[in-house]
Parts: C-alpha cells; structure tokens; sequence
C-alpha cells in the first residue's frame, strides 16, 4: 500500500522535483480550499450550477470566457515571469533546462490558446447578439458546448505541470522532438489532447457565430449595416473554419505517431515531419488574425465612440477585413523560410506576407482619420486604442522586416522574432482585448472600471512592454537564439536580458493594479443607470446595463448603420424603447447541465488518452455518445417568457 | 490635467532613452548580424537595411500624425478645431493610404526576391568552392570535409575569401545552422539533406548556435567557425590527419548519444557517412535526394556501411 501510493506519487505527483512542484501543490491545494470553502460558505453552490455552470445565455457564457481569460492571462504571465527571471543574468541557475523547457512552452500555448482565444470569444459572446440585435446566438446549446470544451481542454492542460510532467517541446510542438524517440511521457499528450479538444469547441465558436451574423440580424441590417466588431467576428470565425481543421488533423495524426505507431511525420519510416510543420502552420498564421482581427473589430468601435464620429471609410475597412481573412491563409511558409524550400516558394510566400500590411496599413490610417475632426475622449478603451496604434505600427514594420525571406535567414529562431511576435500579439491583441473589456464591462456589469487606477495600469504595462521587448530586438541582432535556458556570460547579452526582465516586471505590476481596479471598481466603480454610459454609436447601448436575459423585449427596426448614434442626434431614442402593446412572449431556451457534463467526459477521455489508460478513456467516450444521444432524444428544449414578465422586466428598469 | 501630461511626457523621454540606448549601442561588434564579415551577411543586411528604411517611411508619418491627431482634437470646451462627425469618406485619401502601402511592398518585394534568388548561388563564382558536410546530433555539430578526408566536432575550420558549400542534415531532431556574422541559418533535418552558402572574408572566430530548439541541452549547443588564410587552413588539414585519431563507425555511434561535449579533431571518418546517415534517417524515402549521384540514391556500398552499426 505505502509502496503504492510513493510509486503514484513519484511518477505523476512528481514529488522528487523540488520546491517549483510543491510550491504549484500548494497553490492549486489552497485556491480549491478557498473556493469550495467560499461557495459553501456563501450558499451559491446552487446559485453557481443555475446561473452559470448550466446556462445557455451568452452574456454569462461571454463572463465566464473573460474570468477563464483573466486567470490564463495570470498563469501565462508568471509563466513568463519564471522565464524572464531565469534569463536575467547569464549562467543563472534558477530554473533548470527542463523546468524552464516546460515553462516556455505552457507559456506560449496557455497565451495563444488558453488566453487569446477565450479572450476573443468572450467578447464575440458579449457583444455581438446585442450589436445586431438579437436574442441570443444561433445555437445557444452549442455554445456553452464550445465553453465547457474550451474549459475542461483548458484544466486538462493546466493540470500538466503537476500531474505527470508538462510538455516541453515548444508551442509549436515540432515533430520529431515530439515523437516517441526523443520525447516519452506524458507531457507532450497534454499538449495534443487539451489542444485537440479545445479546438473541436473553436469550431462550433466559429460555425456559430457565422450563422449568428448571417441570419440573426434584425429586420433592415443589411451587411452593410453591420457594426464593424461583428463584421470582425465574421471575418475571425471564417478564418476559424479555414484553419482551425488543419490544426486539429495535425494533432490528430500526431497523437495516433505517439499513442498506436502510426508514422505520418517519422520520416525513418516513410512519414514526412513536413507535414507536421505545414499543416501547423497552415492554422498557424491564420490563428493570428483569428485574435487579431477581433481586436481590430474593438479598435473600430472604441475609435469612433471616443472620437464621437463616424468610422472613416467604412467599405474600406470591410474590405480590407476580408482582404486579410483571404491573403491570410496565404502566408504560412514564411514561418520555414530556412527549411529549404528553395527561392520560387520564398520568394512568393515573402510577397504574400508583405501583402498583408497593405490592408493593415490602411485600416491604420482610417482609425487616424475617423479621429481627425472628431472629438476625442481620452478614456481607457481609447488610450489602450492609441497605445496600440503605436505598438502595433512597429510590430507591422518588423513584421514586414521579417517577411523578406533573406534577411528572415537572421532573424529566425532569434530574439528579434520573439520581440516581434509578443509586439504582435500584445500590441494588437491584448491591448484590443483590454480596450473591449473596459467598453463592454459597464454593458456586462452595470459598472465602470475606475478609470485613475486603469490608468496606472495602462502605464505601468505600455512602459514595462517597452522596456521588455525594444531589448530583444537588439539581442537578436546579437545572435541570441530563443528557448535557451541559459546563456554564457562572453557573449554581452547580460545588460539587455536584464533590462528586458525589468520590463516584464513593470508589466506583472500593471496587470495586478488592473486585478486591484477590478476589486475596487465592484464597489467604488461609477454605476451605468442609462445604459449607455460612453454614448455610444450601436445598438447594445440602447439596452439597459446589465442587459436582461432576453436581450431585446421588442427587436429594433435597423434604418442606420450607427443606428443608436443617430436616433440621439435625432432626438429619436423614444423608438427603441418597447411599447407595452408591442411586447409579445418570447422563446427561450432551456439550460442545460448536458454541456457541462459533455466537457467532464472529454476531460476524463483527455485524461485517458495522456496517460494511455484506455479504459478511462473508453467509459469516458462513452459519457460523451450518451449525453449526444440524449441531446437528440429531446424534443422540448424551450419554454416561453411570458409577456406579463416582460413587461414587469422593463418596468424595472424604467423603460416602460 | 496638468500632472497626467507630466507623466506621459516622463514615459516618452524613458522610451526614447531606452530606444537610443539601444540604436546606439547597435554599433559595437557584438551585433553580429550588423557586422557580416563575407558576402552573403552583407547581402542580408543590405536588405535588412533597405526593409527598415522603408517601413520608418510610413510608420514615421503615422506617429507624428497621431500625435498631432489627439492634441488637435482632445474634446475640450475650448477646443476651436473643426468638428465633423459625418465626414466619413475621400476617395482621394483613401487612394492615397491603398496607394502608399502597395508601392512600398513593390520596392521591397522585388529586392527580396532578387536577394532571394542570389542566395543559391556561390557568392563567388572564380573561386573552388569548399564543401562541408554537417551534421547536427544532440547536443553537438559534426563536421566532414568529404574532399580532405577529415571531421571536427563543434568547431569548423574554413579557407578566407572561398566561397564554402555547407550540406545540412541532422541525426536526431531538427536543428538550425546559424552562424550570425557570415550570414544568414538553415535548418538541419533528419532524412534531408539542404545547402548552404556561406563565405568569410576575414580571418577570424565566429560565433555559430543551433537555433531551432532541441530538447535539455540546447542551450550548449554551441560551435565555432574559425576562418584562416588557404595556407593556413591546408596546413591545418595536413596537420590534422597526422596527428588525429579516425572517427570510426563505433566512434559515430558514441557521439550520436544525447551528450553535450567540447571540441574533437579526426582524421579521417567512414566514406559516405553522411549520405548514410541522410539516407537511413528517411533520405530513402525522398526522390532525388542526391543529386550529385546518378539515380538519385547513394551506391549501395555507401548506404550498408553507414546503417551497419552507425545507426
């Protein structure tokens, strides 16, 4: 029995590691403690599995993406803290190669796909049914599918470091150091299962916001009505559709290499490790304009609201929208120019990527321009709007610096394409996701985030991302490669690894005053009492905040593309508030637990498939064929809201 | 107000600093990419500078205007700038911002692609070339000299002023061969074998890494490239295959092993090692992998010797 138990405990508890393990014990112990402690405590645990963990709603699907996004964010930015504290000074011995192989690829994976990704979609959740006015997405039931996969993929990932090992190949997971000859254990399974099953949810995130944006418009919102956020999420949810099954094989044939000795990518035996690479990359690339895209989108509302204006060449910007969604999927070898692919293929995919930052550039100038005789309102969304401007112009330059195949040869694998990329995808991306959150909290919660403590926030982190990254581009230039865990001391990168980890520090400090802000705000914050606390152009500003759960008593009649902007400017808002005639019951769907129990199976199937215990895997696949089964046998999966509640709703509010 | 503005304006001279500590500091040696000491280095930057000047052409532009965009129309009350929330359109500014990005990736498009193209060739045409086989195992750079007949293990030693063809592979995961100052990376991988031409045109030490990431001990996986004159260098050969022991089939198989090690010298290794090995690894399952042997395929002896116990 004691045997037993020390046998468990040093093969997956991985007691022997040392402190980094039991610190992360602790920690994980304490937080579970806390919460089952604070819930029972409180007496939610009813309200919690209600409200939350079985509802269809997409406001509360939109919140629980952004809390999941906001804890990756924090477990990815340690992360990089560990990283950043390990290279600070040459031969450091902090962290050793194979906790610190570990770190930087928890790092990167958690931040693209545990963070960006929910981050993004929590927004899609939150704000397009109410942008386009509609009651909720074209397939509620879907969507919390999509949450509950996304969730538990994202458990299962976490779970990696102290149960087993994490992977530790790079997020870009490289076969054949990701085959079985160079990487046993499990790690390298956490990678491919969690990924595999969160991307099965991102498809039905894509499938269903496309269908919502196509057929879920109210009456007279034609496509060329549609606020530029929402034509954003259509463009990023068609480039899920194009990209993400390419992943999802990849991983696939990957996983089948390492658990039944299939050969798609050894090339001892016949496979090509090629393959890997491109299909990776084919979803890949595309995956940075899947988030980028969606920040764009953010940027086009905040800019035009805090101008109070409107957007600057409209067609324009849908179309360089798309242009980017096609030249996108288009770009994907200049990720292995130096993989030998000879000067005809470098030459086409350098022109190609360098193509993209002309539609880029030019929703940069129209942002410019829709400011330009406006009048703007420097507040948060728009700071961190202006702040990526700046960031992400530069990330743009070196981008395209990148894109000529020749002198990509020296930037590979350096530290100039490390501080390119973050400057990419914290610049565009983060900073879009911040912007958003700060403009449709109010809408989400009925309060303001506090905007003095955001502005510590805001600068603690633009400055500290200055100092971080401006450093790594000239380490590049020095020659240092990416992923080393240490580095010797005759080589001079000291001063500059040093100063670029003061950088990630500041950065730390201004993501914990954006924690503080939060905490203070829930108190302190200004209250929304008109629902439109920035007056603002679109229709979600037209709802009370929070907005109730059926979003729209009466769906508006769209005449206008900044429909609320117009109807203020008129003196017409009257119009959008319901008539008590008018308002008629409403179909609403049922919550369900079915989602949330689907992702409990896919995680013990997860679970199954890392650690090749087949018949975990197998009852839990059978959980998964029940509740698909179930789900198909019910015939009633709505009920009606009935006018009289309504109405009682919208009294409240004082919208009656 | 006031005191908010101090603050921004504290933030900008602190990235400019940072900024200029960092351009100015661009001019000491140890930016080994902004000092290329042969051709095909200087061919890189040549671009590398080209690209920069054009992306500051517009990113330049797009800050000043900014700046002056939000100073000009912050929303004060006493702000007597022009107001216009429906201006919306201009064909000819959007013209102008479709126009400016199309012609800039023109320009720099057409010298990629011209650089793109001169990289495969030698950098210069009258001389011999050398070539040198490499092989990159965990942790470790092997290197054959298939025409003087010797091996190095994590330095390479190379005539000035010729150009070397390097012949990339690798015997376990994918590696990259980067040496910063002569120019540009290459990746090595198992089952193929790619091309590389590199030149130093002054003799010297240089730096050379593995840069794609390759497991625990890829942070040691350092060599160097030592670039001497041809009297020098032929010496060094001679020298070297009097006073070195062979590398040996069972030798290879020992540095094959996950290690990290200092440098070796040998004088001789087994004929056709690293078709072998390319050929083993995967080389036999790719058409017309060789192309220097009629049929596309090392002969038959090559191949046998090479997996016997090599592998």
């Amino acid at each position: 029995m004691w045997e037993a138990i020390r046998h468990f405990g040093d093969t997956y508890l991985m007691w022997r590691e040392g402190p980094l393990i039991w610190g992360s014990d602790v920690l994980i112990l304490l937080t579970i403690i806390g919460i089952v402690f604070a819930l029972t405590y409180l007496k939610k645990w009813k309200w919690l599995w209600r409200e939350w963990l079985t509802t269809v709603d997409h406001k509360k699907i939109g919140i629980m993406y952004l809390v999941c996004a906001l804890l990756m964010f924090f477990r990815g930015g340690v992360d990089a803290l560990l990283i950043r504290t390990q290279l600070a000074e040459p031969n450091n011995h902090f962290l050793d190669a194979e906790h610190y192989d570990q770190i930087f690829t928890t790092h990167g994976t958690i931040m693209i796909l545990f963070m960006a990704m929910p981050f993004i979609f929590a927004l899609f959740n939150i704000a397009v049914p109410l942008q386009i006015g509609a009651r909720d997405v074209a397939f509620p039931y879907l969507n919390a599918i999509s949450f509950w996969l996304f969730f538990f993929a994202a458990f299962l990932f976490n779970i990696s470091f102290v149960f087993g090992g994490s992977p530790d190949a790079g997020w870009t997971s490289y076969p054949p150091l990701t085959e079985l000859g160079f990487d046993k254990g499990p790690g390298e399974n956490y990678y491919l299962v969690s990924l595999l099953i969160s991307g099965i949810g991102t498809l039905g995130t894509g499938i269903n916001f496309i269908a919502t944006i196509l057929k879920m418009r109210a009456p007279g919102m034609t496509m060329m009505k549609v606020p530029l956020f929402s034509w954003a999420v259509l463009a990023s949810s068609i480039v899920i559709l194009t990209a993400f099954p390419a992943l999802n094989v990849a991983l696939a044939l990957l996983l089948f290499d390492r658990l039944f000795g299939a050969h798609f990518f050894t090339i001892a035996q016949g496979g090509n490790p090629m393959m890997f690479i491109n299909l990776f990359w084919v979803w890949g690339h595309p995956e940075v304009y899947i988030v980028v895209l969606v920040a764009f989108g953010v940027y086009s509302e905040v800019v035009a609201t805090f101008s109070r204006k409107e957007i600057f060449g409209y067609k324009s910007m849908v179309a360089s929208l798309m242009a980017i969604t096609v030249i996108g999927d288009l770009t994907w070898v200049h990720h292995f120019f130096t993989m030998g692919a000879g000067p005809d293929v470098n030459s086409f995919f350098a022109v190609s990527t360098m193509a993209v930052g002309i539609p880029t550039g030019v929703k940069m100038f129209n942002w410019l321009f829709t400011m330009y005789r406006g009048r703007i309102r420097l507040t948060l969304p728009m700071l961190w709007t202006l702040a990526f401007i700046v960031c992400f112009a530069i990330a743009g330059a070196t981008g395209v610096m990148l894109a000529a195949a020749p002198a990509d040869y020296q930037y590979h694998n350096s530290y100039f394409l490390v501080a390119h990329f973050h400057q990419a995808l914290i610049g565009g991306v983060v900073f879009g996701m911040l912007a958003g959150m700060y403009y449709w909290w109010p809408k989400m919660f009925g309060f303001q985030l506090d905007e003095r403590i955001g502005r510590w926030a805001f600068w603690l982190f633009n400055i500290g991302f200055y100092v971080c990254f401006m450093p790594q581009y000239a380490l590049g230039f020095m020659g240092m490669q990416r992923r080393m865990y240490t580095y010797p001391a005759d080589l001079g990168w000291g001063t500059l690894n040093f100063i670029s980890t003061i950088g990630a520090y500041i950065m730390g400090l201004g993501f914990l005053f954006i924690v503080v802000q939060v905490l203070y705000s829930i108190k302190y914050g200004k209250r929304d009492v008109t629902g439109d606390i920035w007056d603002a152009r679109t229709l979600e500003w037209s709802l009370p905040s929070p907005v109730p759960h059926y979003n729209f008593a009466v769906i508006p009649h769209v005449t206008d593309r900044d429909m609320w902007a117009t109807l203020k400017e008129q003196g017409r808002t009257g119009e959008l508030r319901p008539a008590a005639s008018d308002i008629r019951p409403i179909h609403m769907p049922n919550n369900s637990a079915r989602p949330f129990l689907l992702g409990v199976c896919f995680f013990f199937a997860g679970l199954g498939f890392v650690f090749e215990w087949y018949v975990l895997a197998a009852l839990a696949l059978l959980g998964v064929a029940v509740c698909l089964l179930a789900r198909s046998f019910e015939l009633h999966d709505e009920h009606d809201l009935s006018a009289d509640e309504i109405r009682r709703t919208e009294a409240l509010s004082g919208r009656l | 107000m006031d005191r908010r503005k101090t603050r921004r304006r504290a933030g900008q001279a602190g990235l400019l600093a940072v900024a200029m500590a960092v351009l100015l500091s661009g001019c000491s040696p140890e930016y080994m990419v902004l000092h290329p000491v042969g051709p095909v280095g200087r061919q890189e930057l040549h671009l590398i500078m080209l690209s920069t000047v054009l992306v500051l052409i517009v990113i330049v532009p797009v800050f000043l205007l900014m700046f002056y965009i939000v100073w000009r129309y912050r929303d004060k009350p006493d702000n007597k700038a022009q107001y216009q929330p429906h201006w919306a359109h201009s064909k000819v500014l959007e013209f102008v911002w479709w126009g400016i990005p199309i012609v800039v990736v023109g320009i720099l498009g057409a010298a990629t692609v011209k650089t793109t193209y001169a990289l495969v060739k030698p950098p210069e045409n009258n001389v011999k070339p050398l070539t040198v086989e490499v092989v990159s195992l965990d942790w470790k750079w092997l290197f054959l000299y298939p025409d003087q007949h010797v091996a190095t293990v994590n330095y390479c030693k190379i005539p000035t002023g010729v150009p070397v063809q390097f012949e990339l592979t690798s015997d376990a995961p994918m590696n990259s061969f980067w040496v910063p100052q002569l120019g540009g990376q290459e990746y090595t991988m198992p089952g193929m074998s790619m091309r590389l031409w590199l030149q130093a045109d002054e003799a010297g030490t240089y730096y050379g890494h593995g840069a794609n990431f390759t497991g625990e001990g890829f942070a040691h996986d350092q060599f160097r490239v030592v670039a001497v004159g041809d009297e020098n260098f032929n010496s060094w050969v001679q020298q070297t295959k009097q006073s070195y022991p062979a590398l040996t089939q069972a030798g290879y198989a020992k540095l094959k092993k996950p290690s990290v090690m200092g440098e070796a010298t040998y004088s001789a290794f087994p004929k056709g090692l690293f078709n072998a090995t390319v050929w083993a690894d995967g080389g036999q399952y790719m058409p017309g992998m060789f192309k220097d042997v009629p049929g596309g395929k090392p002969d038959k002896g090559m191949s046998d010797q090479g997996m016997s116990d090599g592998m």
